[in-house]
């Protein structure tokens, strides 16, 4: 039994062209997926689908063994408890600063103690280096420090499985790596992820699996360095190739 | 000609003298109070109304059908009927019904019912100008419908909410003259009063058109201050928090 099984998965978003088109991926507890593949091909969107943000069109996904019925609210509401997502455009709430957007949901969503909220917030601030920030507000930050302040917010809802959606493509490369450290000590902690990156040094190394998408497709799954150094399929070596030229 | 304006001026100077009255101002203040409270009542009721059927028009689900096409129905009819119209149709209405409501509150209910299809539509404009993606986010953090409205996209709507609906509010203290139809006494039914008392036009109906200068221009101030005080009141929650987060810090050390 998977922690995180995902089976068939198809979604569209105008009921036509199918953005997933029978998406399958297991994840184990403590692992790390990493979903790569060329723009398009809808890796952001399977992340929306398993969040219940878009609703599956066939396929199903179970949660250690246990099926999520996406046509109830109860059960959306369950997944999304054990849950966080970093979008690919944070999205962070406009009308609040930093700190208030890391504290807003554990305090007024989870009924979590204020205080111990707002210093595990700061202390989480701190550690992506944005300590000097708690009180700035989305739109005087750049898209680095707001990406940041995402991450920051999606640990401090605590889950047990995080998603991230290319969470170092706004990042100078010196914040690259910063943020990157922050990823890999959560992996060390054993926090189960669901990873897409471009970042293919990073994804090769910290990657229990990489699967490779293309057009709503699995093209190919495997180890880091069966997709990066053998790959099977034309088009995963094609892909690889150009990515690792680049 | 100029004889003319000489006469409509004399005419002017001899009858202020005893327009110009305590009791004549009592009785145009109360007129005033009437024209801006059935404002006030018929748009704040409007404003909550149009909450409300925002809330209806925007519920998901097959079984909200009905109700999301009624309020369409509604906002897009009320919209188009002209004030006077609509003052008319309830006031037949209401006596229909056998019902014998004072004028003043079919003033209120027609206001009411013309603001809540014109204020909605702007509260709905509000919503929409904040991005889906907001949704999305408190949605994946478990957020309620309500806890969503509430606290990221009725903060954020707020501002491009509050200037037009006060310019409706304020614009609507003018329009609320048509009710003098139906003879509610309120300013311009003062100013045929007295006109038809035998006082001149310019003295009765130029009084009349002061006042309702002095009614609507400090409304209109006042709009200018609370979108002036919303854009500034972003720093003035960071300064709380500031003080709160600094509070903390010291109960830490
Ligand atoms: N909200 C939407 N409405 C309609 N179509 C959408 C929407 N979001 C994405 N799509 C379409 O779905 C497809 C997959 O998009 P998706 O964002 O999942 O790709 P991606 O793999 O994440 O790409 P990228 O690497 O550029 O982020 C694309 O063809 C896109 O145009
Ligand atoms: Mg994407």
């Amino acid at each position: 039994m998977h922690h995180l099984e995902v089976d068939g998965l198809t979604a569209t978003y105008d009921g036509k062209i199918l953005v997933l088109d029978g998406v399958s991926i297991q994840v184990g507890k403590g692992e790390i997926v990493s979903v790569i593949g060329p723009s398009g091909s809808g890796k952001s969107t399977l992340l929306r689908v398993i969040m219940g943000l878009l609703k599956p069109k066939a396929g199903h996904v179970k949660l250690d063994g246990d099926e999520v019925d996406y046509g109830n609210k109860k059960s959306v509401k369950a997944l999304r408890d054990r849950f966080s997502i970093v979008f690919q455009q944070f999205n962070l709430f406009q009308n609040m600063d930093a700190l208030r957007n890391v504290t807003i949901a554990p305090v007024k969503i989870r009924k979590r103690d204020a205080q111990k909220v707002e210093k595990e917030a700061i202390e989480l601030l701190g550690k992506v280096g944005l300590g000097d920030k708690l009180h700035s507000y989305p739109d005087e930050l750049s898209g680095g420090q707001q990406q940041r302040v995402a991450i920051a917010r999606a640990l401090a809802l605590r889950p047990e499985i995080l998603l991230l959606d290319e969470v170092t493509s706004a990042l100078d490369p010196e914040l690259v790596n910063e943020v990157l450290d922050a990823i890999r000590i959560l992996a060390k902690d054993g926090m189960t992820m669901m990873i897409v990156s471009h970042e293919m040094g990073f994804v090769r190394e910290i990657s229990t699996e990489v699967i490779m998408m293309d057009e709503g497709k699995v093209i190919e799954v495997g180890s880091a360095e069966q997709i990066f150094d053998n790959p099977q399929t034309s088009r995963c070596q094609d892909f690889v190739g150009k990515i690792l030229r680049h | 000609m100029y004889e003319g304006f000489l006469d409509i001026f004399d005419v002017f100077l001899e009858q202020s003298a005893e327009f110009y009255v305590w009791d004549n101002a009592v009785y145009l203040f109360r007129a005033m109070m009437t024209t801006l409270t059935m404002t006030i009542i018929g748009c704040g009721l409007g404003f909550i109304f149009g909450m409300i059927v925002v809330y209806f028009r925007r519920t998901p689900g097959l079984m909200f059908w009905p109700v999301r096409m009624t309020v369409i129905f509604y906002v897009e009819t009320f919209r188009r009927v002209p004030f006077l119209v609509l003052l008319f149709l309830v006031m037949f209405t209401v006596k229909g019904f056998g019902l014998d409501f004072s004028l003043f509150t079919i003033a209120c209910i027609s206001i009411v019912i013309i603001s809540t299809a014109f204020i909605g539509e702007i509260i709905r404009a509000g919503l929409d100008s904040v991005h889906q993606t907001q949704w999305d986010t408190a949605d994946a953090m478990n957020f309620s419908r309500l806890q969503t409205l509430r606290h990221v996209i009725l903060p954020q709507a707020w501002k491009v909410v509050l200037p037009p609906a006060f310019a409706f509010f304020v614009m609507f203290i003018k329009d609320t003259a048509l009710t003098s139809q139906v003879g509610v006494l309120e300013l311009t039914q003062a100013g045929k009063y007295y006109n038809n008392l035998g006082y001149s036009a310019i003295l009765s109906f130029g009084t009349v058109l002061v006042l309702y200068f002095i009614l609507s221009y400090p409304m209109t101030r006042l709009g200018w201050w609370m979108e002036a005080r919303l854009h500034t009141r972003r720093r003035d929650e960071r300064a709380e928090f500031e003080v709160g987060a600094t509070a903390y810090e010291l109960r830490g050390t």
